[in-house]
């Protein structure tokens, strides 16, 4: 669904340009949270059994599922550790951010 | 290891929430919209009252769901989504779903009297409260969902709160709406098939979403979805359903309940509490799980 959508933010140059209604027109998509982050969940897929738990708990839909695998979004990614924590292999780590 | 095993998942794969949005990290909050937008599908349309979601959904004119929101006032959710619903009748849309998705103080405080009305008049909707217990988006202000003995900002430790939480469910189940049901998002699969049931069935049906709050119950975000766990099992949070406010039915029966301590312990408002406070709470979480189970006839 989400990946059709445009990461644009939208700014009226004028007052004639905003809509009559209060209404959406774009997604939050423009607004890359994986800049909050201090520490990055990291997936050793060598020890993954594709339970597919981390994508289920993750708050922030940042987790897709690419080719049957887990795969981490970090443009969006907040980095709360809640994949790292119900992983029940253990095989997400939380890594230091390095910048 | 398991290159050749198949990825088998438990809930729908459509998201209908984007990333992007502005929850705290590890907010219980957005899970909890995740998983029931999961449920419900895109036929819908939800109804937002002054909430923390009001907020997570993004500054205008963006927007985080891909289903149409409406933002109304604090008391206003469950009438505006009477008012979605009438307006969509008129059209001679009925497929659509009309959910009104409020917090705590949306439901237990300010949104009750429209709440009640709507429960009254039995309008077609879905009414989830997704509870934080507390005024979480306005600096954790005590609300009537907020349980004993916990600090907010407006109930400082020395004065923690000495009042019991609102019974929500026992008032719902006093309207005898066709269906009640109690949801946590450590449970996604029991979550996801209640709104797929909820879908279902004509009427105003009621779902109340524990959603912890990391920010406000001072507690680690990585323990979102392990506080949710244990509220289930130590029996503070009991997943069941009143169908016609008669029909009760335990969802998840707990053999062995953890000790509410171990609940407690891992969030900062409760770390005021002492030996016997805690076994006074422990009192109170003994009585009402005695009395869902015999609701439920067990």
């Amino acid at each position: 669904m989400s990946k059709k959508k445009e990461a644009k933010k939208i700014v009226f140059e004028s007052e004639k340009e905003m809509p009559a209604v209060p209404m959406s027109l774009g997604s939050m998509l423009y607004n890359k949270t994986g800049a909050w982050r201090n520490i990055k969940p990291v997936i050793d897929l060598s020890r993954c059994i594709k339970c597919g738990i981390c994508w289920k708990f993750c708050p922030d839909a940042s987790i897709d599922i690419v080719d049957d695998w887990p795969q981490i979004n970090y443009v969006y990614c907040k980095g709360c550790g809640l994949c790292a924590e119900e992983c029940p292999q253990k095989c997400i780590a939380m890594v230091e951010e390095e910048k | 290891m398991s290159k050749e095993r198949k990825m088998t998942l438990t809930i729908p794969r459509e998201e209908y929430m984007s990333p992007g949005h502005l929850a705290c990290q590890g907010c219980g909050a957005s899970l909890a919209m995740r998983l029931a937008l999961k449920g419900l599908g895109q036929r819908t349309i939800v109804c937002i009252p002054a909430c923390c979601w009001a907020v997570i959904d993004g500054p205008f004119p963006h927007s985080s769901l891909d289903i149409p929101i409406y933002h109304c006032a604090f008391e206003t959710a469950a009438s505006s989504a009477s008012g979605v619903r009438a307006g969509l009748d008129m059209v001679g849309d009925t497929e659509t779903t009309v959910l009104a998705w409020a917090g705590d103080g949306g439901t237990f405080d300010i949104g009750l009297q429209a709440l009640s009305g709507a429960a009254e008049r039995n309008d077609d909707i879905i009414y989830t409260c997704y509870d934080n217990e507390a005024y979480m988006n306005t600096g954790i202000q005590r609300s009537s969902a907020t349980p004993i003995g916990a600090w907010t900002t407006t109930t400082p430790v020395k004065h923690y709160k000495k009042e019991r939480k609102k019974d929500i469910i026992g008032i719902m189940a006093a309207h005898g709406i066709p269906y009640i049901a109690t949801a946590s998002v450590a449970y996604p699969e029991d979550m996801v098939k209640k709104f797929k049931k909820a879908r279902e069935i004509k009427g105003t049906r009621f779902i109340h979403v524990f959603a912890p709050c990391p920010a406000g119950w001072k507690s680690r975000p990585e323990d979102t979805v392990k506080l949710a766990r244990l509220a289930v099992q130590s029996g503070y949070f009991p997943l069941y359903e009143i169908e016609d406010g008669e029909r009760w039915t335990l969802n998840l029966k707990v053999k062995e309940r953890k000790p509410i301590a171990e609940y407690l312990k891992l969030q900062g408002r409760f770390r005021h509490l002492k030996e016997d406070e805690i076994a006074l709470i422990q009192q109170e979480v003994d009585a009402r799980w005695a009395r869902i189970l015999k609701n439920c006839g067990l």
